[in-house]
């Protein structure tokens, strides 16, 4: 799997689906009209900063609350090549992995990452590089069963070709 | 080492002997549901998998709920694309606007969850079912798919916390006040990733209608389920709604939990969780100074149940909410509507100056019918108190139960009966 590498965007604790894509906007399912409103309610300025390739770094229980497909889907469709986090509400967990977007969890490297670093992110090896600060972390690696999923680029394409 | 309640539904829908928390598991499944937001998302997906029609049209649920009766024409635009997949695919359970109701109070009382079922949906809510006894989490839309066109879902099998419910709650404690105070205890993320088993000589103390409000929270506390023990009312509910087959598990005597809890039932005060997560909760004696807002919502997955219309309008007779105050009140399905109207229960809440709504989810996640303008702080007996849920990011939602909401409308303020 490609590795990941950009600038990060730095937020904290429960990160919900309803800040990553308030419900307002779920009249629409288009992955583009999505990402154009992500993060709107806790970073107004963040679909104008984000670049493709960016990587998103939060603290505890990313994603919680609702199971809207649309919040991985948005963060996807913004640009974010990877969100770490020191860990992940279990609905979104799924989600993402299911539409290919690339998460892992590392509580260290969610601390200690600051916003503006630039970070890598080595999916074979789990393996966080903050090249800013010159640190590297190793994050949870996915169980094997995932990792199939993810590298057909995500459950539709893994059931297909079973 | 013994299974827990979940863990043994798990294991005998993957056709094993027995499971371990952190297994890997394809399971298979006796309900997949989807409402008007996550459903065309499946749908698309499910189109792009090399499957023809979905796996059981009688075990797929399809309830538009979240923006109908249509809100704009983009949602109706949803809601017509999962009602020509329904009737392309001859779903049995699709249920259109006169039949439709929420989702997670209309789902146990069409009979269609039973004790020992394992259910996904894509709404996080779905873990409502385990009042009755049967596993149930909320997915995603690709889930779902994937649900929809092999029957099966694969499973990380979770460890558990046990909570030892003892005593009786007392006059207007309800379960909303349990399943607050217990994520009040273990935070919004106390129960991540696993199963939330409620046990104890105090669940007899609660209605199905409390069970049904404390399991709908789970997600709340970041729990994959969470389930209550098959007793007699269960079976009753069970008996009075359905006739599908149901089986009853039981947690071994040496389950294994990450966590217990006692929790007496008895010294449990009305709890409201404040502004912006659901963790934030006080008692109503720990408020000391004077909460005033613009608006009440009775209604919802987690309180749009008869016990919850018939405790709202207990408080609301005789009375009227507070001059300026908007009371919208919202039975959960049409059965609870018709209810509520037969037992006069619509008339005290009209005479009280509150509005009665069709069924719909739309205030609760900021849909419409109740949008929060800036700087409006509003008493809802939903389940999420996120920044901008319900409207403009700089509103307030203060969660709590329908007494409690109810008494508040009247006074203007966060108040109790």
């Amino acid at each position: 799997m490609k590795a990941a590498k950009g600038l990060v965007f730095k937020y904290g604790d429960n990160v919900d689906t309803d800040v990553i894509i308030p419900a307002r906007y779920l009249n629409s399912s288009e992955p583009k009209e999505l990402a154009a409103h992500c993060m709107e309610d806790i970073d107004k300025e963040f679909i104008n900063k984000v670049k493709e390739g960016d990587i998103i770094v939060a603290t505890k229980n990313f994603g919680c609350g609702s199971s809207r497909e649309h919040a991985p889907i948005a963060i996807k469709a913004a640009g974010v090549s990877c969100v770490i986090a020191e860990t992940f509400a279990r609905i979104f967990y799924r989600n993402a992995i299911n539409i290919g977007l690339p998460i892992i969890e590392c509580p260290e490297a969610a601390k200690d990452i600051d916003a503006g670093d630039t970070v890598e992110v080595n999916f074979d090896t789990g393996v966080i590089t903050d090249i800013t600060k010159g640190t590297t972390y190793k994050g949870q690696a996915f169980p094997e069963f995932m990792q199939k999923i993810i590298a057909a680029g995500g459950l539709v394409n893994y059931i297909n070709r079973k | 080492m013994g299974m827990t309640m979940t863990q043994k539904i798990l294991a005998a829908h993957a056709g094993l002997d027995r499971v371990e928390a952190g297994q890997l598991i394809e399971a298979d499944l006796d309900l997949v549901l989807g409402n008007d937001i996550t459903s065309p998302v499946a749908i698309k997906e499910m189109e792009k998998m090399n499957v023809d029609g979905v796996f059981d049209k009688d075990k797929i649920a399809l309830v538009p709920d979240h923006f109908v009766p249509n809100k704009d024409i983009k949602s109706a635009e949803h809601c017509k694309c999962v009602r020509e997949f329904a009737y392309r695919n001859k779903i049995t359970n699709y249920f259109e606007v006169g039949e439709m109701g929420i989702e997670h109070a209309l789902l146990p009382e069409k009979g269609l969850t039973v004790a020992g079922d394992v259910i996904i949906g894509a709404d996080s809510h779905t873990c409502t079912y385990g009042a009755l006894g049967a596993f149930s989490t909320g997915v995603g839309s690709t889930d779902m798919a994937a649900g929809m066109a092999t029957g099966k879902a694969w499973f990380k099998v979770p460890s558990a916390i046990r909570f030892n419910l003892v005593g009786k709650p007392s006059e207007w404690v309800s379960g909303k006040d349990v399943i607050l105070h217990i994520i009040g205890m273990i935070g919004v993320d106390g129960a991540l990733y696993k199963s939330m088993e409620f046990t104890g000589e105090g669940v007899k103390n609660l209605t199905m209608d409390d069970r049904f409000t404390i399991a709908n929270m789970a997600i709340e506390a970041g729990g994959k389920n969470g389930i209550f023990p098959v007793d007699e009312l269960a079976v009753a509910y069970m008996k009075e709604h359905s006739d599908k087959p149901y089986k009853i598990y039981e947690a071994d005597e040496d389950a294994v939990y990450d966590e217990e809890y006692t929790i007496d039932l008895s010294t449990l005060r009305p709890t409201i969780a404040f502004p912006h997560l659901p963790e934030n909760t006080k008692t109503i004696d720990e408020i000391k100074e004077d909460i005033k807002i613009d608006q009440v919502v009775i209604g919802s997955c987690t309180n749009g149940r008869i016990d919850d219309m018939r405790i709202a309008a207990k408080v609301l007779k005789g009375r009227h909410v507070a001059k300026g105050l908007r009371c919208i009140v919202i039975p959960a399905t049409q059965a609870v509507y018709m209810q509520a109207m037969e037992e006069g229960l619509l008339k005290i809440f009209i005479e009280a100056g509150a509005v009665v709504s069709t069924p719909t989810c739309g205030p609760c996640l900021g849909g419409y019918m109740g949008i929060l303008a800036q700087g409006e702080r509003c008493v809802s007996t939903t389940n999420r108190n996120f920044v901008g849920r319900m409207g403009h990011v700089e509103s307030e939602i203060y969660l709590a139960s329908p007494a409690v909401a109810a008494a508040s409308a009247i006074e203007g303020k966060i108040s109790c009966p």
